[in-house]
């Protein structure tokens, strides 16, 4: 592969505001009190409770077990009780059930998996069980289990790990291949084991030059390559990465393994290879805390089950009352109504949006300016399709692609009219597959 | 208070965090900023025009700008709807009312104008990104056709001169003789009589530059346009030269320049892809050549950019193009 960074079709470039803690090394979080562990923190179905009021558990024991093949297991973020199973706030805005984990200070690990220090030599389905049990998910975001996407019914020939990081404010990933390079380009090597690959490359936009380097610095040791990628948001979308990386196109309600692919986070990356070498479990993740109105942001170590309260402390707290709390980047991140909403598998970022830049906007007509077709990475018609939509012609929207959207707000970001474009694609995409499943009912 | 006592560590409150759907940063691009871009556009061919016709230019757009913000808002009055002119594109529709006039036009031909550009033109269909033509030449085409001769008596161009008004002939560059008429520099710099914004071509193709690098216009229609029209009339030329004048002064001479890079390119009235913007650059110049070389009206321009205009719905239906990841859906339905 050349040295030129890869790039896609679309996108936007929003002021990156990454320098807030691209410099801050990752800290470890300091022990809490106690935890609250939300029970489903992956796609697919949520695993199942093994624990109940009263036990005592060590850290990294079993909390739940996967309740199926696309499901995977919950572990203790510390050692001490459990002190309750109740709902708690979700990142979605409704509570969920958590079980919560007084800790006792001792913070012992208790029989974990064992370690898998001969990995070259193992049976890759033994590794491949190993990245099921130690309950490890997509950490960029989508938290799908990472084991399943490791099980493809269709031939692999190319393993992608994304370390693009578009997503403004966000450093965890950053940090992570700064810091922990080798963890990442093992796993990245134990991964193209378990796929019967002999390399693996990994995408990091090009504004990470130090990370670039770092990981570049032992990619040969591993076999595997590292590639810039054009700074662009979306460029760390499955499908825009796959699309810089290969040139394929993977389709319209398709997987990337339709077009030979795997693709896996980083941070998911290092977990793995946290799993195999030294039998721990998912159990933390490295959090960018960020936003301007933060006293000192910067990037954590931190269990599940921290609460966002505890994070912004970390951080110094604020300076100024903010106007959002996200879990996850400004473009596609979720507002969150409390501060109690606790730290998941899949929690990138925590960002606080000062008042200046969540301006709410009035919605003007559509001038036609086009200017989110030339945004959209997926190249459907936004402005069409909001036509559609405001008309409440859901079929007209399904013929005019909407289902392709992958919602990454661009449309939304780049209009001079500020129409709330993502906003109505996915309530066309909800009123579509409603109508699918009444459909099919008949 | 020592240094090392912890401040109390403020938390954000909760109850006035706002909650939204995605993203929550937006651009900070608006409707105003990309009608003040294309007004910024415009200034080079104002300012030609006060330079060959003096204060009755300014005058003209003077009265065009104004009258059509005042038709803006007493419409919004009537239709209790707020008030809008302050996103400039009433603005923007007036000035180029304005280019299109002679700078001898009389008040009422000019307060008319804006009642139709901003009345019949847009507002009638419910505003701002509503209309299917473009207001200012459904002005222009509507007084064309109601004072045929008020609308194509020119003033002769006297630069620097401020306050001399006069009348000259309809002659036009673009009738066969169009070589005795003016010299092609005269015609590149704007030395002829025309409307305000017709006259220099250096003038508007230094504001489509503008806009097109600032992103704000599809080169494609411009371009299509302009080179639609120097083909056909090229050709035809090479053929009759009797018919026409050389493809050269087709080009420079008339409504093409401000037509092709600030009528046809109204967003609101042009197709949204690309591959739209060709086929909507090469119609206007098809139709354009046709009425220029055949038709009744020395001058084309305005009627093929309200054909195509009607034409754009169409247009836009049928380019739409693949979208990422297309193969699979028709992989799918073959089966």
């Amino acid at each position: 592969m050349s040295d030129k960074p890869r790039k896609f079709k679309g996108g936007v470039h929003p002021n990156d505001s990454k320098a807030l803690s691209a410099g801050k090394p990752v800290q470890d979080a300091p022990l809490l009190d106690k935890y609250t562990v939300i029970i489903h923190q992956n796609i697919g179905a949520p695993p199942e409770l093994v624990v109940k009021k009263g036990d005592v558990v060590k850290k990294g024991d079993l909390l739940a077990k996967a309740s199926g093949f696309v499901s995977v297991p919950l572990h203790a973020p510390t050692s001490g009780t459990v002190s309750l199973i109740d709902k708690c706030p979700g990142p979605a805005c409704v509570s969920v059930p958590a079980v919560t984990i007084t800790a006792d200070g001792e913070d012992a690990w208790g029989d974990c998996l064992e370690p898998i220090p001969d990995w070259p030599n193992t049976d890759p389905a033994i590794l491949k069980q190993r990245v099921a049990d130690a309950g490890i998910v997509g950490m960029g975001g989508a938290g799908f289990p990472s084991h399943v996407k490791l099980s493809p019914t269709k031939p692999i020939d190319t393993l992608i790990l994304n370390g693009a990081e578009c997503e403004p404010y966000l450093t965890a990933d950053h940090r992570l291949m700064l810091e922990q390079a080798e963890d990442v380009v093992l796993g990245a090597a134990i991964l193209a084991r378990i796929l019967g690959l002999k390399t693996a490359v990994i995408g990091v936009e090009e504004n990470k030059p130090d990370a670039i380097a770092e990981l570049k610095k032992l990619a040969g040791k591993y076999n595997v390559t590292v590639q810039s990628l054009h700074v662009n948001y979306p460029q760390g979308a499955e499908k825009q990465l796959i699309y810089a990386l290969t040139g394929r196109e993977v389709p319209i309600g398709g997987l990337p393994m339709d077009v030979g692919c795997v693709v896996q986070n980083v941070a998911s990356a290092a977990a793995v290879a946290e799993a195999v070498l030294n039998g721990h479990p998912s159990i933390e993740r490295i959090t960018t805390v960020t936003g301007e109105p933060l006293v000192n942001p910067g990037n954590w170590r931190f269990r599940l089950g921290t609460p966002v309260s505890k994070a912004i402390e970390m951080a110094g707290g604020v300076s100024v009352q903010p106007a959002k709390l996200l879990l996850g980047g400004p473009m596609m991140g979720f507002a969150q109504n409390t501060l109690d909403v606790t730290v998941m598998k899949n929690t990138s970022g925590i960002l606080l949006i000062p008042v200046e830049t969540a301006s709410q906007y009035t919605a003007e007509p559509c001038i036609r300016c086009g200017r989110c077709v030339e945004a959209c990475p997926m190249d459907i018609l936004p402005a069409t399709i909001s036509q559609a939509v405001e008309n409440e012609r859901f079929d007209w929207a399904a013929q005019l692609n909407v289902l392709a959207c992958i919602e990454c707000g661009s449309c939304s970001y780049i209009c001079p009219s500020h129409r709330p474009l993502n906003q109505q694609f996915k309530r066309a995409k909800a009123e579509i597959m409603a109508a699918r499943r009444k459909q099919q009912k008949k | 208070m020592s240094d090392t006592e912890p401040k109390a560590v403020q938390l954000p409150d909760a109850t006035r965090l706002v909650v939204s759907n995605s993203p929550h940063i937006r651009g900070n691009d608006s409707i105003s900023k990309v009608m003040a871009e294309v007004l910024i556009a415009l200034l080079p061919a104002a300012l030609a025009a006060v330079w060959f016709f003096g204060l009755h230019a300014l005058r003209v757009m003077a009265l065009c700008t104004l009258g059509c913000i005042a038709v803006e808002e007493i419409w919004n009055k009537c239709a209790k709807r707020p008030s809008s002119w302050k996103d400039g594109s009433a603005v923007v529709t007036g000035l180029l009312l304005a280019m299109n006039l002679s700078a001898g036009a009389p008040w009422w031909i000019c307060i008319l104008g804006s009642l139709l550009a901003i009345g019949l033109g847009k507002q009638i269909f419910g505003g701002l990104g509503y209309n299917p033509f473009n207001p200012a030449l459904v002005a222009r085409v509507a007084l064309l056709i109601g004072f045929p001769q008020l609308m194509t008596s020119w003033v002769a161009p006297q630069p620097g001169a401020w306050t001399a008004l006069d009348a000259m002939t309809g002659a036009t560059p673009l009738g066969a003789s169009g070589a005795a008429v003016a010299t092609l520099k005269d015609l590149f710099i704007g030395n002829v009589g025309g409307c305000l914004g017709e006259t220099s071509a250096l003038a508007l193709l230094i504001g489509g530059a503008f806009l097109i690098v600032r992103k704000r216009i599809k080169w494609q229609v411009p371009a299509a346009f302009i080179a639609t029209v120097a083909l056909i009339s090229g050709l035809v030329h090479h053929v009759n030269p009797a018919l026409t004048p050389p493809a050269i002064y087709h080009v420079f001479a008339g409504g093409l320049m401000i037509g092709a890079f600030f009528m046809a390119t109204d967003m609101v009235t042009s197709p949204m892809t690309v591959n739209g913007a060709l086929i909507f650059g090469v119609g206007c110049g098809l139709i354009t050549s046709v009425i220029r070389i055949w038709g009744g009206y020395p001058e084309g321009v305005s009627f093929s950019i309200l054909f195509m205009n009607a034409l754009t719905p169409l247009i836009d239906r049928y380019t739409i193009g693949k979208p990422f990841g297309y193969i699979r859906i028709k992989k799918e339905a073959a089966q």
